[in-house]
């Protein structure tokens, strides 16, 4: 089922605070092969707050993750991740357009440090794949 | 930091890719997504087969700038995901190739234009990083 165009512009709420701690960096680091010795986190780990932010939006508006391809993440940092940090991140969705019956869906998601801090915004596109034709 | 000039062709990095590596993926990124582990699911809802979480190589890429940069700050990352990693259900598995290029260096910021290609196809759209050099 297609989603109406009245999402645009509506935030999601919050996910639970996420504390970040340095088995967890040491683990996602070990998922792609990597080592983290201490620092800032890697690059990309951010998407696990982003990832959970998403699913509060898709079971809101009632999306089967299964038929949802990544199509594009950009991730722009106010300064690094760092273990220690407890981070909430809530999504905005930013456009909607229909294309070959997909909805192509732009998000935005703020990730805050338990400050109220901007540490990071996860921008992506999700495409919800259309149902197959019966 | 050296070697971070501009024109700078950085030596590309590969990276080995199972059906394995998937599902400790899916388990360090909370992304339990069945396309990337069952290939009932994934072929049910049209893609080829079992593919890699966009972000598993888009992590990929993150991995070759640290290595390049020794860990320098990433300011942004970014890119399209625009064709899937298809993963067979074998032991060696399919290998993703991350390469880059300093496209400039200026006021502590250098930006990478990264290619990623798996294949000899490239998988990811403009894959792109900025870091945070000294000086």
């Amino acid at each position: 089922m297609a989603l109406d165009s009245s999402i645009v512009g509506r935030s999601f709420p919050p996910t639970r605070p996420y504390a970040v701690t340095e088995e967890r960096l040491r683990t996602f680091a070990a998922a792609t092969g990597a080592t983290w010795e201490g620092g800032p986190a890697p690059a990309t780990f951010p998407i696990v707050l982003a990832f959970e932010a998403m699913n509060v939006f898709l079971e809101a508006e009632q999306v089967e993750l299964r038929r949802v391809v990544h199509g594009e993440q950009r991730f722009a940092y106010e300064r690094p991740v760092r273990a220690g940090d407890v981070l909430t991140a809530s999504l905005t969705v930013s456009s909607l357009r229909q294309i070959g019956g997909n909805d192509v869906i732009g998000t935005s998601s703020e990730v805050h440090d338990e400050t109220g801090a901007l540490v990071c915004t996860a921008g992506a596109t999700l495409v919800h794949r259309a149902e197959e034709q019966a | 930091m050296s070697a971070l000039e501009p024109g700078t062709v950085l030596a590309p990095q590969e990276y080995a890719v199972t059906r394995a590596d998937l599902v400790r993926y899916a388990g360090a990124s909370g992304d339990l997504n069945p396309i990337h582990w069952s290939e009932r699911v994934a072929t049910q809802v049209g893609l080829p087969g079992v593919i890699a979480h966009g972000m598993y190589t888009m992590a990929l890429a993150a991995r070759a700038v640290a290595t390049w940069t020794h860990d320098a700050p990433v300011l942004e990352i970014g890119c399209k995901f625009t064709a899937p990693v298809v993963v067979p259900d074998d032991d060696t598995g399919v290998v993703v190739v991350v390469g880059g290029t300093v496209k400039s260096v200026d006021e502590g910021r250098a930006t990478l234009a990264l290619e990623v290609t798996c294949g000899g196809r490239k998988v990811l759209g403009m894959p792109r990083a900025v870091v945070a050099v000294d000086g």
